[in-house]
């Protein structure tokens, strides 16, 4: 199936989870905070959370700023 | 005789620095370490963007943040709507593990300046889900109030336009705003120099946030420890009570006893 990550279309397998698909991108920990369809998910939910087809998600991290 | 000042409080935490500084636009991590150290700062501003998938394992910002003494500010930076600032606080929360936001809705890509009408719409909702919420706003003294109506935990009206070292514009404003909350008043934007943070603590405001002024000098180090100084000299100041401003001379050495 097709998901947005980041805004960029990638194709995963059906009904994969959040924490696996996290895993399989080489991301995570406390560094990231993750949105499905501007929802924040988090962290403890991402084992059981599964992804449909079209979720736009959102990986985000602290960067510089004033 | 002197008057004892009282630490800067906000929403229950003490700090004894009066200077926020930023992590953004530095020559590099070191820098900015080295800058957050001379500044003696206790707070930093951070920015929330996207993870750049493709840069696995690069030195993340928060490993050259010394988190034992420095209090984290997610700010909302370039979001132009409430409902994008609110969802980066969220997100900041899931990140920081706290629920302190630098909320900034800005209004137009040209001035920066911010959006009041939004920034009020998202410190409510925020407020309301237990947010600690600073937001960044003009330097006029109705909306300070507004948004302390609302439960902001303090207001940080600007000095000058983001990033543009003007320096304080209306320091009538500043004054006023001091003057209408009594929640911290905390100058956001626009310090260029040392003098210009001294200048706003001479008004009287709480604290300043920075980080052009420093990250963007020709040695950040000096002007951190610069604009240490600057904001202890300028609370010193104010905490004196300056001398009136006067149209004439008035001679500082006694007027008898000249030798004639």
């Amino acid at each position: 199936m097709t998901i947005w990550i980041n805004g960029q279309a990638r194709e995963v397998p059906e009904g994969i989870t959040l924490a696996a698909l996290l895993a399989s991108l080489e991301v995570g920990g406390p560094g990231v905070a993750v949105e499905v369809n501007a929802e924040v998910v988090r962290r403890a939910r991402h084992p059981e959370y599964q992804l449909s087809p079209e979720d736009r998600v959102e990986i985000v991290t602290f960067v510089g700023g004033g | 005789m002197s008057v004892q000042d009282k630490p800067l409080v906000i929403s229950g935490v003490t700090f004894q620095s009066r200077l926020i500084v930023g992590t953004g636009k530095y020559p590099s991590h070191e820098v900015m370490k080295r800058c957050h150290e001379a500044s003696g700062a206790e707070m930093v501003t951070v920015a929330v963007r996207r993870l750049d998938l493709a840069a696995k394992g690069e030195a993340s910002l928060m490993s050259w943040i010394d988190r034992s003494r420095m209090r984290l500010l997610p700010n909302t930076a370039l979001c132009y709507t409430a409902d994008d600032a609110v969802r980066t606080c969220r997100l900041a929360e899931e990140l920081g593990m706290s629920k302190w936001v630098k909320l900034e809705v800005l209004g137009d890509e040209k001035t920066l300046y911010p959006d009041v009408e939004e920034t009020l719409k998202a410190a409510r909702v925020l407020v309301k889900e237990g947010f600690t919420v600073l937001p960044y706003t003009s330097d006029d003294p109705i909306t300070a109030r507004k948004l302390e109506d609302v439960g902001c935990a303090a207001v940080m009206p600007l000095a000058a336009p983001i990033g543009s070292g003007l320096g304080i514009r209306n320091p009538h404003n500043i004054r006023l705003i001091r003057e209408t909350v009594k929640v911290p008043v905390i100058v956001d934007a626009g310090v260029g120099t040392a003098s210009d943070a001294a200048i706003a603590m001479e008004l009287g405001v709480d604290a300043v946030l920075m980080n052009t002024a420093i990250a963007g000098a020709k040695d950040p180090v000096r002007m951190a420890r610069a604009m240490k100084l600057a904001i202890e000299a300028g609370r010193e100041a104010f905490l004196s009570g300056r001398i009136p401003r006067k149209a004439y001379a008035s001679a500082s050495s006694p007027l008898e006893g000249l030798v004639e």
